[in-house]
């Protein structure tokens, strides 16, 4: 067991856990952050999806120690800057979710998408969002939503 | 008279004695430098030879499954296409949302099987190794590839050895940890130390390359 200073949401928080604990569960076990959901673990699916050091990155398969200093945001945090809102309100205005589960790596990966590439064609959705799984098949109403938050951030 | 002869004689000695003293300390530093270096030019051949060792590494999948044509890297010894819809993207790093660096961290994350190093991401097209079908090429392409400044960042000889000696990517090729499952992932037929050393001597040797393929 070894510990770990991370910043989450911009919060400084402290855990003290195996080196080898993938992110995702640091997040949702010790610090009781569920909103970063587990649908695979070997990073197929992108429902772990958070925010390291402004990256999409699969906390399923990124160990705690190697975060290091680099700042963490999850689906808790998002809506603090504009673009992590406009993609949260597209998303209830597009009336995207069915069951949810996947939507909190969809979310993540748009705002990611969104933050690098403003203007996405539907090119740059499908190859930016293709590695987010979705299994109630929501994927014309996530593209719409991007280009509806895209709008919005103009 | 004889004397100054001999005083001259003791003044020549001196004098030779000092310059062949010079001569064997330049020497040693000299030597000392060499060192690093094979103790003579290496032939053509042996040259030759030597880019057959660098071709061998090249092209094992540790690292020739970066070094695609396409627009997806490739994964293990059968160097199938990357999962999980994981494509080349415009600077080679994967695109906005699903970068290499998604997954892929500073170094090998043990405890997940996911390989990593700094600055993870593919080769340039310019440094393809393979053709659009997956089909590795021969030693002639890729060694003309590979001497070409045009495609390779113009490197020359004394880069092309820094390169092999000090990237972190190359570097990664011969501790490239181990799978999720705990076997360890297959190493290129050289040691690293083996590989630097036969790219200094092709790189003294001029760089040659194969003729036929």
């Amino acid at each position: 067991m070894e510990a770990f200073k991370l910043t989450v949401n911009g919060q400084a928080k402290e855990v003290t856990v195996d080196p080898g604990t993938p992110l995702l569960w640091v997040l949702r076990e010790d610090l009781k952050m569920t909103g970063t959901k587990y649908g695979c673990g070997i990073a197929a699916c992108g429902a772990c999806t958070v925010h390291v050091a402004g990256i999409a990155t699969r906390s399923c398969v990124v160990p705690v120690s190697l975060v290091g200093d680099r700042p963490i945001v999850t689906i808790e945090g998002i809506g603090q800057d504009s673009v992590g809102r406009a993609v949260q309100d597209a998303w209830v205005s597009e009336d995207v979710v069915q069951c949810g589960y996947c939507q909190s790596g969809q979310i993540m990966g748009a705002v990611a998408l969104l933050k690098s590439l403003p203007r996405p064609t539907d090119a740059h959705i499908e190859e930016a969002m293709g590695g987010n799984l979705c299994r109630c098949g929501t994927y014309v109403r996530i593209r719409q939503a991007i280009k509806t938050a895209s709008q919005q951030l103009k | 008279m004889l004397r100054l002869g001999q005083a001259m004689f003791r003044w020549s000695s001196i004098i030779l004695f000092a310059c062949a003293a010079c001569s064997t300390t330049s020497s040693s530093a000299a030597g000392q430098d060499m060192a690093k270096k094979t103790t003579a030019t290496p032939t053509r051949d042996a040259g030759l030879a030597a880019w057959q060792q660098i071709y061998s590494v090249l092209t094992h999948p540790r690292c020739i499954n970066c070094h695609t044509a396409t627009n997806y890297p490739q994964q293990g010894d059968d160097r199938h296409r990357h999962l999980f819809n994981i494509i080349r993207g415009p600077g080679g790093k994967g695109v906005a949302g699903l970068n290499c660096v998604t997954c892929h961290q500073g170094s090998n994350a043990e405890s997940t099987g996911v390989p990593g190093a700094h600055n993870w991401q593919l080769a340039p097209l310019s440094m393809r190794w393979q053709d659009l079908d997956d089909k590795i090429l021969s030693s002639v392409e890729v060694c003309r590839s590979l001497t070409d400044r045009s495609k390779n960042d113009n490197l020359g000889g004394a880069g092309l050895l820094k390169h092999h000696d000090q990237e972190p990517l190359v570097l990664w090729a011969f501790q490239p940890g181990h799978h999720r499952d705990g076997t360890a992932r297959t190493l290129p037929p050289l040691t690293h130390e083996e590989f630097v050393a036969a790219t200094r001597t092709w790189v003294e040797a001029g760089t040659p390359c194969p003729q036929n393929p």
